[in-house]
């Protein structure tokens, strides 16, 4: 029997990982409930008055992407790396990058892409304009496809921490805001009715950066973290 | 050719070799700081918009400076360590780590300062100091994972990877964070006046870079000097060292 | 000399206290990125030496027996 390509083996690991991810319905609900919660706390936090809402809301709903990205990032290797599947992996004949890539769109497809699905309605509690929301829709989509593959690297290089906890965000989230300000920026664009073109080209070109970039640094971060 | 960066593998001759490069470049160092100094608070004339307090652009862009060419000094030795596994590049990086967050916080803090007399805030949410914030994250994320891992070679490794990530995002945030900036930015004046800076002003602004540069050399060196030693603590040379320099 | 008097320099027209802070707080820092890894070195170096001491004179007096 003939190893799989690598192409075949990485749509196997995708559809593994998301297998994995539907048999804990729970995992993929928190970060959404997150994301609920949190809005909730803007009003309390912020004052109900609408106006400001408005004003505030695409910076808001980024921010609580962002922030429900990083919370499910440290798990993406973790549970693999407990049971002995990565170092698995490593030895496989398949490179690393392709793998590497599976995890990662698992990951997005299951918190990035659902959360910008989502986004509509917390938009609407925040009083976003309807005009914008086609653009948060799209910045997210772009936004989270980065922020997974950013999340990947400080996944690699803590999964074999025993405290890592709160190591991972300290890494990624300086990574992350170039992604916060451009995407906020496409939302914002379109509430006062200037094109949103760039913003979500800017996004799409550090989604084409990030992915031709980060599996090296994840896949090196795996290397580093299971020879440890 | 070869034979020297053998030679840079050594831990004892880069030791020796250091000793006696700090022996005269501490010093300069240290005069260049003082003349520096001396120059931009006694010798030059008040700034005409901002009076006295631009005299702090002699520490502020220097350290500033200086803490962003650290971090690529230090990715680079990161990244010297994880193709060639250099160890003494491993040295390099962990020893220019803490120089840099140290320089990044001067660089922060005098901008504060400098800020308040100057636009009436401690903190203005400006380009550059933002940017300066978020590499003062970096350098801290680098020295906090260093210090996460148990195994040490792992370690360097790791944080290797980590500056190389980081170094390929500091030109994308800072332009990130400029363009954000520009967006919001009140028609007020740019933070470090003209880019048109009279020459008695500029001379003082150069030596104190230099200087900067020189410290940081000086620092990286003798970090590395202390990290050498702790690492090669048992072998031969650093017994005979200690022999004959740690008695009494 | 830029400034007439010793006063003035301290004052700066106002701004001599964002100047000098700022000016102190940087020595006082560069001073200790200087002098940590000095001891550092010298430290170890003392306690190395302190540390062989101790062996050789235990090796070379063996206890009774």
């Amino acid at each position: 029997m003939t190893a799989p390509g690598p192409f075949a083996f990485g749509l196997r690991l995708l559809r593994r990982q998301l297998l994995l991810a539907v048999r804990r319905p729970i995992e993929i609900g928190n970060p959404l409930l997150f994301f609920a919660m949190v809005v909730a706390l803007f009003p309390l936090g912020l004052g109900p008055a609408p106006g400001q809402l408005a004003t505030f809301a695409p910076g808001i709903l980024w921010i609580i992407a962002l922030l429900s990205n990083l919370l499910t990032s440290d798990a993406v290797f973790r549970s693999d790396f407990d049971d002995g599947s990565l170092e698995q992996l490593l030895l496989s004949p398949q490179p690393l990058y392709l793998s590497v890539l599976a995890y990662i769109a698992a990951h997005w497809l299951i918190t990035g892409l659902l959360l910008a699905l989502v986004s509509p309605l917390f938009a609407l509690m925040l009083n976003l304009p309807g005009a914008a929301i086609g653009s948060l829709v799209a910045s997210l989509l772009l936004g989270t496809a980065v922020l997974s593959l950013l999340g990947g690297i400080g996944a690699a290089l803590t999964v074999g921490l025993k405290r890592g906890g709160m190591l991972i965000s300290l890494l990624i989230l300086p990574l992350y805001m170039p992604v916060l300000i451009f995407g906020s920026a496409a939302v914002k664009a379109a509430v006062t009715g200037a094109p949103v073109g760039p913003y979500l080209a800017l996004l799409g070109a550090m989604l084409s950066l990030a992915i031709a970039l980060a599996p090296m640094a994840i896949a090196a971060g795996l290397r580093i973290s299971i020879d440890a | 050719m070869w034979s020297f960066f053998h030679k840079l593998g050594s831990p004892p001759w880069l030791y020796g070799i250091s000793g006696s490069i700090l022996r005269w470049l501490l010093p300069l160092t240290l005069l260049a700081l003082a003349t520096g100094l001396v120059w931009g608070v006694l010798f030059t004339a008040p700034d005409f918009r901002q009076g006295n307090s631009y005299r702090i652009i002699y520490i502020h862009v220097p350290a500033a400076v200086v803490a962003l060419a650290g971090y690529y000094v230090m990715a680079l030795a990161g990244a010297v360590n994880l193709i060639w596994k250099m160890k003494m590049a491993d040295v390099a990086m962990k020893a220019a780590a803490p120089i840099g967050a140290a320089l990044t916080f001067i660089a922060l803090l005098t901008g504060a300062i400098w800020g308040k007399p100057t636009w009436g805030t401690w903190w203005v949410w400006d380009a550059r100091i933002t940017s300066m914030l978020i590499l003062l994250f970096l350098y801290l994320g680098v020295v906090a994972l260093y210090e996460a891992f148990d195994n040490k070679e792992a370690a360097g490794k790791a944080c290797a990877v980590l500056s190389l990530v980081g170094m390929v995002n500091i030109p994308i945030i800072y332009k990130s964070v400029d363009w954000w900036y520009s967006l919001h930015q009140p028609a007020s004046i740019k933070f470090t006046g003209e880019s048109t800076i009279d020459p008695s002003m500029l001379y003082p602004l150069l030596l104190m870079i230099g200087a900067f540069y020189a410290l940081f050399t000086c620092c990286l060196l003798m970090n590395m000097r202390a990290e050498l030693l702790q690492r090669e603590s048992r072998t031969n040379w650093v017994r005979k060292l200690a022999q004959s320099e740690g008695g009494g | 000399m830029y400034f007439q008097s010793l006063n003035d320099l301290l004052y700066m027209d106002g701004h001599g206290a964002f100047v000098w802070t700022a000016y102190i707080i940087t020595i006082a820092v560069i001073a200790v990125i200087l002098v940590v890894p000095l001891r550092r070195q010298r430290g170890f170096l003392r306690q190395l030496a302190g540390e062989l001491r101790r062996q050789q004179g235990a090796a070379s007096s063996p206890g009774d027996n």
